[in-house]
């Protein structure tokens, strides 16, 4: 169990200040609050935000990273929705996708239905999981220096990068952006592949 | 090695052309044995990335992310693998992302292990509830038409396409072996 006083990070801290280097990153954000967090730094056309499918936002990053080997892609998700696809850590690392990288903003709870304690609250450590399965980055930041220190390796690191970030389990104001699937999906692709989006 | 009976498994080289042709990119599987051939001839195709899954709603969240990054996919599973994909598909159905499965079909014709009966009987109807259209060829000679046309519903028509390969086309789990 991680003693929350240890814990000092702010979730939308943490994630505006990984996101202020993204470049043109392409960013997958898991259901629910991490999506609020990217939402709350701003939306983009290069973002693509599950609002279901929990489970699937690692997956649907290596889908997105294996089909476009030279762009970095980030995923940033939730510790509920990372261990609903744990299996996934595996396939990923044995595909190896030099330009992936996976961001959990474990807050130790499942935040969106009301902060019911995860396994991660009870020790599990899923940076352990995932080098365990072959990812040759995989750390745990408790700290505004480790969070400095991490963000060049989630856009320059040969991937596939994972971090697990620590944050407060506290509950930020809900800021929604768009949700219809069509939507996003249209001006993803056209951020992404220009004209052969209506492929 | 669990091996087939009675059937031969040369339309595995005819669907694994009709890939090609489609351009698909990224091939994710869960292994069924009626698979075992177009997984080989996938993995050893230059153009083709393989991808083993641990469960087979991992291929609809990858093959969702593919297509979003401009390749086309397709996911190999057994009929059983159709249930761990349920909730996965509504991501599918919403967004309108191009589908293509195609699915070895277990607990039907002359099925020897009853446990592969529920979710083999279950399969056309889930998928249907789920949005995804289903095709169903009963021969070898029908597969070809069925695949090739539910890779042009799907990537031309942008729409979720499973076709059912039957037992019949697949044949029998040899348990004596
Ligand atoms: C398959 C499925 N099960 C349950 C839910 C309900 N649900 C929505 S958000 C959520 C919690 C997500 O927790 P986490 O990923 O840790 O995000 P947090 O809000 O804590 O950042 C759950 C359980 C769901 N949407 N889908
Ligand atoms: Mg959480």
């Amino acid at each position: 169990m991680t003693p929350q006083d240890e814990i000092t990070l702010d979730r939308r801290e943490a994630v505006a200040r990984i996101l202020e280097d993204r470049g043109d990153a392409l960013l997958i954000t898991g259901l629910g609050s991490t999506t609020w967090d990217a939402a709350a730094v701003g939306d983009y056309p290069r973002n693509f935000y599950l609002w279901g499918a929990m489970g699937g936002a690692a997956l649907l990053g290596l889908g997105v990273a294996l089909a476009q080997p030279h762009r970095r892609v980030l995923v940033i998700t939730g510790d509920g929705e990372m261990l609903m696809g744990l299996g996934g850590l595996a396939t990923i690392a044995v595909q190896r996708p030099g330009n992936l990288s996976v961001v959990v903003i474990d807050n130790e709870s499942y935040g969106e239905t009301g902060m019911q304690k995860t396994h991660t609250h009870h020790g599990v450590d899923l940076a352990g999981l995932a080098a365990a399965a072959g990812f040759p980055t995989s750390r745990t930041i408790y700290s505004r220096g480790e969070l400095e220190e991490t963000v060049s390796l989630l856009y320059e690191a040969c991937g596939p990068v994972f971090a697990v970030v620590k944050v407060e389990a506290t509950v930020a104001p809900t800021v929604l952006p768009p949700r219809d699937g069509p939507y996003l999906r249209d001006r993803f692709r056209g951020a992404v592949l220009g004209d052969g989006a209506s492929e | 090695m669990p091996s087939l009976m009675n059937k031969e498994s040369g339309w595995s080289d005819e669907v694994f052309s009709v890939l090609q042709n489609m351009g698909i990119r990224q091939v994710a599987y869960v292994p069924d044995a009626g698979h075992a051939r177009i997984i080989e001839l996938c993995q050893s195709d230059s153009h083709m990335r393989a991808v083993s899954l641990t469960t087979e709603e991992e291929g609809v969240a990858l093959l969702a992310g593919a297509w979003l990054g401009g390749e086309r996919g397709v996911l190999l599973m057994q009929s059983s693998g159709v249930g761990n994909c349920i909730n996965m598909l509504a991501m599918i159905q919403e967004c309108r992302i191009p589908f293509l499965t195609l699915i070895a079909m277990r607990g039907e014709w002359g099925e020897f292990n009853p446990w592969q009966v529920p979710m083999g009987q279950a399969t056309g109807g889930l998928l249907r509830d789920m949005g995804v259209i289903v095709y169903r060829p009963d021969t070898t000679e029908q597969l070809m038409g069925a695949v090739n046309a539910a890779a042009q519903l799907a990537f031309a028509a942008n729409r979720a396409v499973a076709v059912l390969i039957s037992q019949q086309i697949i044949g029998f789990k040899n348990w004596q072996k």
